[in-house]
């Protein structure tokens, strides 16, 4: 009898969660905060560094602000910045959770783009509720087709990711220049290369232009927020996501366990492919209305960014992306207001990544802000 | 020349590696040092060849204090380490390798390799080595590689040579001809330490012992008068059996059977060659043999991992030769993969995780394609109780474990449920004696609730004391096979057939 | 004293070359697909005939122009083709596969050549030339490429590090004129080298993000700069370019005179920076040990090979040799800077390394398939085929792909490549 309760007690000590570590918070909290606020106190010294006066860095900085969360229009165009970034931002997250590094995000981006409105045209006379939703379907079956060559192949050949997605990267943007160009796809009397315009009904509809016409934001903020449901789900709760994940952590001990790398590479890589390709598709739909040469305007190379700071969490990478989006649109307003070039932005993205990638380096930039690490990542005595 | 450690102490973190040792080193003799995996061993040699820097204490060669401020200066006092996982390029040649960081060089820093070659045959014919300078390191043998690795050290003129865990890749013959190249060295008047953890070759070989536990020097001895369980009582802190208590086999109907099996390796090798075995229920059945002669490809057929090219494996009579990784774990077999941290567990998962790696998508841990957590963490604090595990929490890394602790989650993530065969590879490999022990004991378990049980291990030892039969392995087929419910199986026979002698 | 050696020889074992016949077996039938691309796409009808000049009338040494009947000729390319694709399936083509592949990729591309010409008149040394001339930044950057994964440091920032090379070249050339805008641009690379360097290896950073952020911010840096400062003081913009040099006698020899012979500096640089890399790394004491840091930093550590500065300074190299690349863009063909300007060159140099197998020399032959395939593009439009332009651009990526996914021709990267080393 006695023994039996003292099993009770052990099992009940086993189930106790321990409170979270110090690091841990250092490492979701402290680390990218960091990563911010020095990325933009460097992006000032760029501006000082290239003849822009300090009154006008000011004056940026107060656009900056302004644009991105000043006004109910600032938030808007913050808003629906983000939608392709965190859906984008949402499959590449995915992927580095099965270990799987998908350079290739704007290429599938592309394509589920110009599906989407490829598509939209075709079947003008579907009904709304109808040709939207086949069209972002569209979308993302083609992102994830096209992903999944990439996947494939690592499956099949181990040909590694990286590579093969940087060359479906640039097969790409030379099979959107030639589809742009074809006569069932090129709006009619255009010679550059820009393709037909969606039809109304299969576009995602605006949310506030009740308000006042001018704002922007779409639908496609309901798309990306049960996108996040979604892969939250799949990576924490379901059987594919622990497969996923175990995957990525250790494909070898993946593959002893009976998992079937091959097709969790493929899916892994088409999961992300398909949530690319719905970032290009909500991008024609609700802002773009058409394909043109690169309108994808580097989201895929961003989203890297986001899912990186988003630290490969779904809940992680909305608040990356929306902090992305933030910057963009608060770039505009910089570039309209004090006349500093929206390119600056660019810089800013990538120290944050720098710094959020490298947090070695933030602790060494700032050793105050940290727990000393010497005493606690010791190796193990051997 | 003589060497000598004075109250050496190293940390890493909270955990102390070494704790105030002393140790003489003399030229002319072989100190064997002995202490289980996890005693401090390695660490104290890797401060000795400069890897590490002590946190107290000092290392005076030929009687004077030196700092070793890198591994290149261990190397320039004349002190030179064979490491047990061999340090060396697979595509470069014999000769490449001896000289690297050593090279002979020509105007424009151009590699002199003439001479390097002339260099190295030179050594070869002192100490009677005979390894070809040109051959490239991936073609060669363990054994010869190993060769390679004294080369390197004498061709930095060392005196002192430290050989860790020297001869757990060699057969019982080639550690024969091993033992008489360090006599050699020793008569040549360099100083040896003998590393190991296995008492029959420090009785053979040292001049000196000294026995190493937690990180402390326990005991010393004399090989002329010292016992084994002397030794052995040093080593682990308690008198210690190495007979494995069990009763004598039942075997049953036929668990496994394996037909004309032929396996591949990756390069297109044939590792098993047309191998035939079979595993009845109740009985233990030992497969000895050296690393590398096939032993891992067959439990990776077996286990469904790779897919032979020819013939057939039959479990419980019905042939799964073309069954998934997955079905046969379904039918019943458990795999204690040889490697835990490449294959056995994810060292980022929590242990709960951990124990329901093979096991997330059976219904008793999930709804439809979602996974009960809840049931999930209840088993896996069950499987922790009964298995022994040591763990705070089932939330923990599993990464933060012990060694003995991550095995022992992995046997029991294998074997608490029905199971009907269990293929163990390299079981207790790198484990302390509590642990070695203990897994033992679950294994004799298994056979005795009327198991099919296969081990393979490059420990013969523990391949004898395990097995009811031993199968032995060579270059992928089994090439003699010994009775053991009979009486002692003959050690020195299955070492012959370990190197090929036997057919 | 002497010690038998007991399993010596045969210890490795018989081999089963059950790989080799599967690539040998696809190789064939990619060959036989090949053939019958040339019979049915490229068939031509009737006695046309592609003419192909060997020389220029003012040259010193004049040939005749080369002209061949198009159809027949491309019946005997399908024949060739589909024989060594036959080939491949019988006994013994194993050992043939590689032999076999490139002579019947060469076949392919005359027989393209001969029908897209058909029926008119092309400049064989012209296209050679241009070759040369596209294949130098790729070239460049997969020689940096070598550098830094000999060390087992994968770049992905090659193509930040050639933009970097641009843009310096660009702003340094118009201040300090060519020679102090090249010497400004390899330093810049060698800073991106550098910092890539302290990142993956100090900061232990992951080497792949490392190098995509490396390329963003180089991305935004010069973007930033061209926008905010080039678009209002034009006169910053605006370098020298270095002239073509004539080597005299050696350029006059007909056809590969002109294209290796009569180049600019960054051709002729080019081209001894591959051969002084082959001799390093594979002749000098110091090659060794970068080759033995990429392949085993264990090993080298212990034998008291400084890993970590082994790394820090190929990157750097690597960084130089990239920044050396990128001032071609800008010193060597236009004098003017453009927003991305380098469009993923050096992510055709990573896989012009990878087509190469991580030699020099080999980086350099891909480097110039590719830049064919690139000039070819270009006179396409003129010759006025009705394959699309974008189609024959892809098949430089397309190649590289099937090269990575080992289909045809395995490549083996150093063993160490892209993993961090950490000192115990």
């Amino acid at each position: 009898m006695s023994e039996k309760t003292d099993i009770n007690a052990e099992m009940n000590r086993l189930l106790a969660r321990a409170t979270r570590d110090r690091s841990d918070i250092e490492d979701l909290v402290v680390v990218p905060v960091f990563a911010v606020i020095v990325a933009l106190i460097l992006g000032a010294a760029t501006m000082l560094a290239t003849g822009v006066d300090l009154a006008t860095i000011g004056k940026s900085f107060v656009a900056l602000f302004v644009g991105s969360v000043g006004s109910l229009n600032a938030i808007s165009e913050t808003l629906t910045a983000a939608i392709p970034l965190v859906l984008a931002g949402l499959g590449l997250a995915l992927g580095f959770r099965a270990g799987l590094f998908n350079i290739g995000a704007e290429g599938q981006l592309l394509l589920g783009g110009v599906a989407a409105v490829v598509f939209g045209f075709s079947f003008p006379d579907l009904p709304f509720v109808v040709l939207m939703p086949l069209c972002l379907l569209a979308g993302a079956l083609t992102g994830a087709f096209y992903a999944s060559i990439a996947g494939a192949l690592k499956a099949a050949t181990g040909a590694h990711e990286v590579i093969s997605t940087i060359m479906l990267n640039l097969i790409s943007y030379r099979l959107l220049d030639y589809l742009l160009r074809s006569p069932w796809i090129q709006k009619e009397g255009r010679s550059d290369p820009i393709s037909k315009s969606v039809p109304d009904n299969a576009q995602l509809p605006r949310l506030l232009d009740w308000i006042e016409p001018n704002l922007r934001l779409h639908a496609g903020i309901f798309v990306m927020l049960i996108a996040v449901f979604v892969v939250y789900w799949i990576l924490f709760r379901s059987k594919i996501g622990f497969a996923f994940r175990a995957s990525g952590e250790n494909p070898d001990a993946a593959r002893y366990a009976g998992m079937h790398s091959g097709l969790i590479i493929v899916a892994a890589m088409a999961s992300a492919g398909a949530l690319a390709g719905l970032a290009g598709a909500a991008q024609v739909l609700g802002v773009l209305d058409r394909a043109s040469p690169g309108f994808s305007a580097g989201i895929g190379f961003d989203a890297i960014a986001v899912a990186l700071l988003g630290r490969s969490h779904p809940l992680g990478v909305l608040f990356a992306g929306v902090l992305f989006g933030g910057l963009e649109a608060g770039g505009r307003q910089m570039q309209v207001d004090a006349g500093v070039s929206i390119d600056i932005i660019g810089i800013i993205q990538a120290l944050i990544i720098v710094f959020i990638a490298a947090p070695l380096l933030v602790r060494a930039i700032f050793p105050w802000g940290f727990r000393r690490t010497g005493d606690n990542h010791g190796g193990k005595g051997k | 020349m003589d060497v000598e450690l004075r109250g050496i102490t190293k940390r890493f973190g909270p955990v102390v590696a070494n704790d105030g040792v002393n140790l003489t080193i003399r030229g002319g003799e072989v100190l064997g040092l002995l202490g289980e995996n996890g005693a401090g061993k390695s660490t104290m040699m890797n401060i000795l060849s400069g890897l590490y820097r002590p946190d107290e204490g000092e290392i005076l060669v030929n009687g004077k204090a030196v700092v070793f401020e890198g591994p290149g200066d261990g190397i320039s006092a004349g002190i030179g380490m064979v490491h047990q996982h061999f340090m060396l390029v697979p595509v470069f040649t014999v000769a490449e390798n001896v000289v690297l960081g050593v090279e002979p060089t020509g105007r424009l820093d151009y590699l002199d390799l003439k001479t390097a070659r002339e260099q190295v045959r030179e050594i070869n014919d002192e100490y009677g080595l005979e390894v070809d300078p040109d051959a490239l390191i991936e073609n060669l043998p363990v054994g010869i590689q190993q060769r390679v690795e004294i080369l390197k050290v004498l061709f930095r003129s060392a005196d002192v040579l430290i050989l860790d865990e020297p001869t757990a890749v060699l057969t019982p013959q080639e550690v024969d001809e091993f033992f008489e190249i360090v006599k050699s060295l020793r008569d040549a008047g360099k100083a040896i330490v003998f590393i190991t953890h296995k008492l029959h070759e420090i009785l053979e070989i040292s001049d000196r012992i000294s026995v190493l536990r937690g990180g402390r020097i326990t005991g010393e001895g004399d090989p002329k008068t010292v016992t084994t369980e002397e030794l052995a009582e040093m080593m682990v802190g308690r008198p210690v059996s190495f007979e494995v208590d069990k009763t004598p086999s039942q075997p049953g109907e036929s668990m496994l059977e394996v037909r004309d099996l032929v396996v591949l390796r990756d390069n297109d090798e044939i590792a098993v060659d047309h191998l035939s075995l079979n595993v009845r229920s109740g009985e233990v059945v030992g497969i000895a043999g050296v690393q590398g002669n096939g032993q891992s490809a067959l439990v990776e057929a077996i286990t469904g991992l790779t897919r032979p090219v020819h013939g057939e494996i039959l479990f419980q009579g019905a042939d799964i030769t073309r069954s998934s990784v997955r079905a046969r774990h379904r039918m019943g077999m458990a795999h204690i993969p040889e490697d835990r941290h490449k294959s056995g567990m994810i060292s980022n998962f929590t242990v709960a995780e951990n124990m329901v790696l093979n096991s997330y998508y059976a219904p008793a841990f999930s709804n439809g394609p979602q996974i009960d957590w809840r049931r999930v963490n209840q088993t896996a604090a069950k499987f922790c109780v009964d298995f022994d595990v040591r763990t705070p929490s089932v939330f923990l890394r599993a990464g933060n474990l012990s060694g003995g602790n991550q095995q022992k989650m992995v046997v029991a993530r294998e074997l608490e449920r029905e199971t009907r065969l269990v293929i163990a590879a390299q079981p207790t490999r790198g484990l302390d004696v509590g642990s070695i022990e203990y897994i033992h004991e679950r294994l004799i378990a298994s056979r005795d609730e009327g198991d099919g049980v296969l081990i393979v291990s490059s420990e013969l030892d523990e391949i004898m004391g395990l097995s009811d039969r031993i199968l032995v392995m060579f270059e992928g087929r089994i090439v003699a096979e010994f009775d053991a419910s009979k009486g002692p199986v003959d050690r020195n026979a299955v070492g012959l057939a370990m190197a090929g002698a036997a057919a | 004293m002497t010690v038998a050696t007991t399993n010596t020889a045969t210890a490795s074992g018989q081999k089963l070359d059950v790989g080799k016949q599967r690539r040998a077996r696809i190789t064939g039938a990619v060959m036989i697909g090949l053939a019958l691309l040339v019979l049915l796409v490229l068939g031509v009808d009737g006695g046309e005939q592609a003419t192909f000049r060997l020389s220029r009338p003012t040259d010193t040494w004049v040939l005749p122009d080369l002209v061949v009947p198009a159809g027949p000729f491309n019946y005997v390319a399908a024949t060739v083709l589909a024989f060594l694709g036959a080939r491949q399936f019988l006994q013994g083509g194993v050992r043939w596969t590689s032999l076999s592949l490139g002579f019947g990729l060469a076949i392919l591309v005359m027989a393209f050549l001969v029908w897209a010409t058909a029926g008119k008149a092309f400049s064989l040394t012209g296209m050679l030339q241009a070759t040369m001339v596209r294949a130098v930044p790729i070239a460049l950057g997969g020689l940096a490429g070598v550098l830094c994964e000999r060390v087992a440091v994968v770049n992905i920032a090659i193509e930040g590090m050639l933009l970097a090379g641009a843009f310096t070249g660009a702003l340094m050339g118009s201040l300090l004129g060519g020679w102090g805008g090249l010497v400004a641009a390899v330093a810049v690379g060698g800073a991106f080298g550098f910092f890539l360097a302290a990142l993956v290896v100090t900061f232990r950073m992951d080497q792949i993000i490392a190098g995509v952020v490396i390329n963003l911010f180089v991305l935004g840096l010069t973007s930033y700069v061209s926008s905010q400062v080039f678009a209002d003081l034009r006169h910053l913009n605006n370098a020298p370019v270095f002239r073509a040099w004539k080597i005299p006698v050696l350029s006059d020899i007909p056809v590969i005179g002109p294209m290796l012979f009569y180049q600019n500096i960054f051709v002729y640089g080019a081209l001894i920076l591959v051969a002084i890399a082959t001799y390093y790394l594979f002749h000098t004491r110091s090659g060794l040990r970068a080759r033995a840091v990429g392949e085993h930093p264990r090993a080298a550590d212990t034998l008291g090979v400084n890993v970590y500065r082994t790394r820090y300074i190929h990157v750097t190299l690597g960084g130089m040799v990239a920044g050396f690349g990128g001032a071609w863009f800008t010193l060597g063909s236009v004098g003017r800077f453009d927003e991305n300007m380098t469009g993923g060159r050096g992510f055709i140099g990573l896989a012009a390394m990878i087509f190469g197998r991580w030699h020099p020399v080999g980086a350099l032959a891909a480097a110039l398939v590719f830049g064919f395939a690139d000039s070819l593009q270009q006179k396409l439009a003129l010759l006025r085929t009705p394959i699309p332009s974008e189609f024959l651009a892809m098949s430089p990526y397309i190649a590289t792909i099937i090269v990575v996914a080992g289909l045809v021709g395995k490549a083996r990267p150093p063993a160490a490549d892209g993993k961090p080393y950490v000192k115990e």
